[in-house]
């Protein structure tokens, strides 16, 4: 690395959470661990720790999002945090507030996070260098960038299915060019030791230099999803196409839609994965997304936990020296 | 003090905790240990008195008073219940009993779980330096202890106490 990661403390604790690049394995295995240990509380009574009272965690989206607004706000709530939803579209943005002048602002209600959807690649980032030192940001997509928490609750997913990441083949299929889940998931299962990790889409759909990310490439889906344990499916994302990328959906799915009878040239017990939101007819069929080996509802549930883990461990990275012994007895 | 003279002290508390149940008449408890030293005591116990429901163990990092200092514990493990807390008299588990705010936490957490008849506190050693008002019902040992000295448990197995080094240090020798 050239220059210090902002995301980690000097003692290489998480301080932000904005992109999968720059960590190492260790850190995103003390992730998945974490999380481990709060899927039990969605389980429980009283469906809450007390582990972030008083803080306060501000839901920042410049950019539409039900899933996973919804999620971090379930997650912040968990850990018993004060949630501040803004939606940005309705708010002083659109009276000409610049986003350095919205961020005083909220700084001055004593905002301890910044969760950020952003439309423009760099803008989390962008918020995490100019915010007060105690503030701490988590990444919850930047344009074609990064989506760290999305591929870090599909890491989990499929760790909860799979076991190990070694020895796995995993496939990406569709819109790797506007995807990025699909860039943090590739070096997620990269950091992690996946054996193959394969995209499949049509060269219009593919950024020009994939393979230096560490990826086989298949433009059939047929040949790409052979003997695979994971198929991970992305949303055809219209709304960043600019240009005739596609003939028609139609064809699409006629070409690289997954069914029930294409699925059969993957592994007899592969996992279907989407981070939704999913167009039924377009990337996959709606037997495929409702069947079996289907496991994308769970995904949506391990996204809370996953997100409680990466909230307490970037809000625990502390202010001290951070020293573990003794402690309370 | 050497594995023997721990057994010793265990067969002591158990002795101890049974007649405790009776004087309360409690007959059928449920086991709860504290992650990591509460739950190699509790399971001992746990055998030893033939409890039927199987042990509970409790990781309280969730719930430390600590934590926006000291941060997330990187080895949190999950707490697991397997059974319903309502209405069951707890038989809570711990190393050692100190400043009280591990209790403090661990009872928050129990009671996330539901509401229990009653919680009794068994630690394997008691030392002075209480910051909380709680109070154990069977101890093992009390041993004279300076301020500045820690005393760990080490283990699973064999057991053994260790004094003056910090937690940490007393546990990673201890691992061949």
């Amino acid at each position: 690395m050239s220059s210090p990661n902002i995301q980690l403390t000097d003692e290489g604790r998480l301080k932000h959470f904005l992109t999968i690049d720059g960590l190492n394995k260790t850190l995103l295995t003390e992730i998945l661990d974490t999380a481990e240990s709060f899927t039990g509380v969605s389980e429980r009574t009283v469906k809450k720790v007390p582990l972030l009272r008083g803080k306060v965690i501000c839901n920042l989206f410049f950019e539409n999002s039900t899933r996973t607004r919804t999620t971090f706000e379930v997650a912040a709530k968990r850990l018993s945090a004060d949630v501040l939803n803004l939606n940005i579209n309705t708010s002083a943005t659109a009276k000409g507030e610049t986003l350095l002048d919205t961020l005083r602002n909220l700084e001055a209600m004593h905002v301890d996070m910044f969760v950020v959807r952003h439309a423009d690649s760099g803008a989390a980032h962008f918020i995490a260098t100019h915010a007060a030192p105690h503030i701490s940001v988590v990444n919850a997509g930047d344009g074609r960038h990064a989506h760290p928490t999305q591929a870090m609750l599909d890491m989990f997913t499929i760790r909860r299915h799979k076991g190990d990441f070694t020895g796995l083949r995993v496939a990406i299929v569709g819109d790797i060019l506007h995807s990025r889940v699909a860039r943090s998931q590739i070096l997620a299962l990269n950091l992690l030791g996946t054996s193959e990790v394969r995209v499949i889409a049509p060269r219009t759909l593919l950024p020009a230099h994939v393979r230096t990310l560490g990826v086989h490439v298949y433009h059939d889906l047929m040949e790409g999803i052979k003997d695979v344990d994971v198929i991970i499916m992305l949303r055809l994302q219209r709304e960043r196409m600019r240009g005739a990328m596609l003939p028609s959906e139609h064809e699409y799915f006629q070409l690289y839609g997954l069914t029930q009878e294409r699925l059969q040239a993957a592994k007899p017990d592969a996992i279907v994965m989407h981070p939704g939101p999913i167009n039924r007819g377009v990337e996959m069929d709606s037997v495929v997304a409702d069947g079996p080996q289907s496991v994308i509802l769970q995904q949506v549930s391990f996204g809370i936990a996953v997100r409680m883990a990466v909230m307490s461990m970037a809000m625990g990275s502390g202010q001290s020296s951070g020293q573990i012994q003794g402690g309370a007895r | 003090m050497q594995a023997e003279e721990i057994a010793g002290l265990i067969d002591e508390m158990a002795l101890a905790l049974r007649s405790r149940l009776e004087t309360n008449r409690i007959t059928a408890p449920v086991m709860i240990g504290i992650h990591t030293g509460g739950v190699w005591l509790a399971e001992q116990l746990h055998h030893k008195l033939a409890i039927q429901e199987p042990l509970g163990t409790l990781d309280i990092s969730f719930y430390r008073d600590d934590f926006t200092r000291i941060g997330m514990n990187p080895e949190v493990k999950p707490s697991q219940i397997p059974f319903s807390v309502e209405d069951q008299h707890i038989i809570l588990v711990d190393d050692v009993l100190h400043t009280g705010r591990t209790i403090r936490a661990a009872m928050n957490e129990i009671f996330d779980y539901g509401r229990p008849a009653s919680i009794l506190l068994v630690t394997l050693v008691e030392r002075s330096g209480r910051e909380l008002p709680i109070q154990p019902s069977v101890v093992g040992a009390r041993p004279p202890l300076k301020l500045d000295e820690t005393i760990t448990l080490t283990g699973p197995e064999p057991l053994g106490l260790v004094i003056g080094k910090s937690k940490k240090q007393a546990r990673s020798n201890d691992t061949d």
